[in-house]
């Protein structure tokens, strides 16, 4: 067999295992929280008889080592099974909830991974210069202010005062993709601003490192000029960690993007998660639980994977 | 100019000019804009209420784990969609009186144990079923029977036995209570197609709009329903759009994305008002704020000791500092002027340190400090109610410790277990209600542990009476007594403070929930 796909099958199997072990700890950690659905959903106005006809009927009275099981028995054959309080269908609900978040995540990362290696090596170029320094201040302070006081200070001038953007970014499937795009503008503009630092200065920072080596003098030497010697030798040689670290920002653009979305009202997987916490929906909980850890999962794969494949050293073991 | 401006509001109300085409002229004729305005708005309100437009709500209180389950409704946005599908029997009118809805007339027995409601004929479901008493008694046995798992369960539990008797349903309670029309109007009550025995979760009921879009916890979209039985309801569709953060609901109402929000912090409505284009209304209802002490716990089981605390706090200030205003003080009971057959003659307790300081003197506490345990979770500002309570008790020489709970777990671990506490109560639609949930000696939600048998005889004795002049007078006596003698420290009343956009009309006051009763949709119209 090819060793990459020796490689990544035995990482696929890897993964598999890790999210049933994920799924075994949120479940756990949410039996150890305390109340349960049936008085989540009651609230003041629980009575006990009430209380103890909705664990009934929710089945919340069976022992939690059946409730697992039989809820992984479900998820093996591609059941995600029902929501306890409302009664949806869990995958048809994190089916639309998804797309939106991914929708918002591929919108910013589209912009924001290009801009900030392209600022990255524009940093690399000018190293302490006035444009090196400019945008080092710029993505720090933005990845230093908190998202929400962004986005706040953005609906404000740009929604209340100028009116050229919805606050309410707010997108369903009646929309065009034009109008979606529109509809998550500031949304994506803040993550943008959320992400970029990060990525900006791992390129600056992997780049810078390997400036020092005998080979980019001997580019250099032999009279190509500097952009020239950082596109073609120093860049190739830093794909690996600017790389992880790309994905390590992606990951987060679908998982931990709640408070942007409560600030734009964003209808995305992070407010379905936390309301099912709440309420104690352990199904809704699980499944959110296992989608966001696959995307994880899946995301470092990719990203050690590409780093193999960037490395020759790697791609042709010994 | 006078005439001509006189015309052109003619025409306005005639609805033959445009807001725009009225300004445009009045400028012409000299007239400031803001004058303009609102002659302009008083010839449209005039016209009456127009039908049409796409109202939108933007609302907290909404999750993703809602449904359309009536029985399941305990937060503002699962009660607003019920407003918009659904009808109850009877509707408790801006004025605190009932006002028939499916029920045409309702009728009570002489000894207030047999109720009777005329049902409406010709009333047709979303589903293009005609409504029957059956389906009247199915959904009333689904709140109440053995199965039950309704948030009204609680309210129902006097009911001894109900039928459907042809256009007629009927209700038989164990005991008299004249004050049965007003549970038939509890927000769970929506009468659905057979009860909603099948589908409760469906959103099918006889309201003016029915369900198109439902989203749980991002929105939900209801358009007219063309065979509805009334004339209610004079928009072509209603969004309900979910909108937790407070900020981001506001700039929804300023940028015109929205018509209508719930819950404005009162720390930002001032500066709310001041936009040109909605109006912040503040309306008085019957939530509460409250400290709470167990009358049957040391010290508090001493009268002296719990009429010096109540002296000793300085409610004015509470009201100005914590609700900014938007409220009013409260008089250590449960009851305010929203509510029907309140006594306006009962003497507001005054903050006196003098007071405080003899009652704290008679009553002989050791002078070791009482614990008063409050969470930011109990209202919003309790910790600093609290702070202001305590320097108010300091002055009186009361010496009063602050011990700070954490939100989670507050309404298990410290309401109603701790002798000493901040909370609040939402408030009941009428005076038996609340006194029955929190003041009766027999109550689970006895959270004062105030156990007096005079108290729980009047309160029986006002169920049976039908005439109101003597009702009033039962319950003045009860809320004295509650004010003189029970562990309820009620320093305040807080506002429903809700942001409307000017381009609706029609607002009322109304006291019994949130933003109008749920009547918004309903009774106002677009201008």
């Amino acid at each position: 067999m090819h060793p990459i796909i020796k490689l990544v099958s035995q990482r696929l199997a890897l993964g598999f295992l890790l999210l049933f072990g994920a799924s075994a700890l949120i479940f756990g950690l949410t039996e150890a929280l305390p109340g349960d659905a049936a008085q989540a959903v009651l609230g003041q106005s629980a009575t006990p008889e009430a209380l103890a006809n909705l664990r009934e009927e929710m089945g919340l009275n069976r022992p939690a080592l059946t409730r697992y099981f039989e809820w992984l028995g479900g998820i093996v054959q591609g059941d995600l099974g029902q929501s306890l309080t409302n009664k949806l269908d869990i995958a048809e609900s994190i089916g639309k909830r998804l797309g939106n978040t991914l929708f918002l995540a591929s919108v910013a990362a589209v912009v924001s991974v290009p801009l900030a290696i392209f600022l990255g090596l524009l940093a690399v170029r000018f190293q302490n210069r006035w444009p090196d320094k400019l945008i080092s201040a710029i993505t720090l302070t933005t990845v230093s202010v908190p998202e929400f006081l962004i986005g706040y200070v953005l609906i404000y001038f740009i929604s209340v005062k100028l009116g050229w953007f919805s606050s309410l970014a707010m997108v369903n499937d009646s929309m065009s993709f034009g109008q979606k795009l529109y509809a998550v503008a500031l949304p994506a503009f803040v993550l943008t601003l959320v992400v970029l630092a990060q990525m900006m200065r791992m390129t600056r920072a992997a780049i810078l490192n390997l400036m020092q080596s005998a080979y980019i003098e001997t580019a250099e030497l032999k009279g190509l000029s500097t952009f020239q010697v950082i596109a073609r030798h120093a860049f190739p040689n830093a794909i690996s960690p600017i790389v992880n670290v790309v994905m390590l920002n992606l990951a987060y653009l679908v998982v931990g993007v709640v408070v942007v979305e409560v600030v734009f009202v964003y209808p995305g997987m992070g407010q379905y998660l936390v309301d099912a916490v709440t309420k104690r929906d352990v199904p809704v909980v699980l499944a959110c639980g296992v989608v966001f850890a696959a995307v994880y999962i899946g995301l470092n794969m990719v990203a050690d994977i590409v780093s193999i494949l960037a490395n020759p050293r790697l791609r042709h073991p010994k | 100019m006078n005439e001509q401006l006189t015309h052109m509001t003619k025409e306005v109300t005639a609805g033959k000019l445009t807001r725009r085409e009225f300004m445009g002229k009045a400028a012409a004729l000299g007239v400031s804009a803001a004058m303009a305005s609102t002659m302009f708005a008083d010839a449209a309100r005039a016209a009456g209420p127009k039908k049409g437009g796409d109202l939108k709500f933007g609302l907290q209180g909404g999750e993703s784990t809602n449904s359309l389950d009536p029985a399941t409704y305990a937060s503002s946005v699962p009660f607003q969609n019920g407003k918009q599908f659904g009808d109850t029997l009877v509707e408790v009118a801006p004025d605190g009186s009932i006002e028939p809805r499916l029920a045409e007339s309702v009728e009570g027995s002489a000894d207030a144990k047999v109720w009777t409601f005329k049902l409406r004929q010709g009333v047709e479901f979303h589903n293009g079923k005609t409504m029957t008493s059956e389906d009247v008694l199915k959904t009333m046995e689904r709140h109440s029977n053995e199965d039950s798992k309704s948030g009204a369960l609680g309210i129902m539990k006097g009911i001894e036995s109900m039928k459907a008797d042809g256009d007629n349903f009927q209700v038989t309670l164990t005991e008299p209570n004249a004050d049965l029309p007003y549970l038939m109007a509890d927000y769970h009550l929506i009468v659905q197609p057979d009860g909603g025995m099948d589908n409760p979760g469906a959103g099918i009921g006889t309201g003016p709009y029915q369900l198109e879009v439902d989203e749980p916890g991002v929105r939900h979209v209801f358009k007219k329903f063309a065979n509805h039985w009334s004339d209610y309801g004079n928009f072509d569709s209603v969004e309900v759009v979910v909108i937790n953060d407070a900020t981001a609901r506001t700039a929804a109402l300023q940028s015109g994305q929205v018509h209508a929000i719930n819950r404005v912090e009162p720390k930002v409505a001032d500066l709310l008002s001041r936009a040109p284009n909605l109006t912040v209304h503040s309306t008085a209802g019957r939530g509460h704020y409250v400290f709470i002490m167990h009358c049957d716990t040391a010290p508090f089981d001493n009268n002296e000791l719990r009429t010096a605390l109540k002296y000793a706090i300085n409610r004015e200030e509470l009201v100005d500092k914590v609700l900014r205003g938007y409220g009013s003080v409260g008089n250590d009971m449960p009851i305010n002027a929203a509510y029907p057959l309140f006594d306006e003659t009962i003497e507001q307790r005054e903050f006196s340190i003098e007071k405080a300081a003899e009652h704290y003197k008679n009553s002989g506490h050791d002078g070791s400090p009482i614990i008063l345990r409050v969470a930011d979770g109990a209202f919003p500002g309790a910790v600093d109610a609290a702070a202001l309570f305590q320097q108010t008790a300091a002055q009186a020489g009361i010496p009063l410790e602050i011990k700070r709970e954490p939100n989670d777990g507050y309404w298990s671990e410290v309401w109603n277990v701790q002798p000493f506490c901040a909370s609040y109560w939402g408030g009941r639609p009428v005076q038996d209600q609340m006194y029955s949930t929190a003041y009766l000696s027999t109550a689970d939600w006895n959270d004062t542990r105030f156990k007096v048998q005079a108290f729980d005889d009047l309160l029986f004795d006002a169920r049976a009476e039908l005439d109101p002049e003597k009702r009033k007078v039962i319950y003045s006596q009860m809320g004295r007594m509650v004010r003189d003698e029970g562990g309820l420290i009620c320093p305040m009343f807080n506002d429903f403070v809700e942001g409307i956009s000017n381009q609706l009309d029609g607002w009322e006051t109304d006291p019994t929930q949130e933003m109008m009763n749920g009547q918004i949709s309903r009774k106002m119209w677009f201008v």
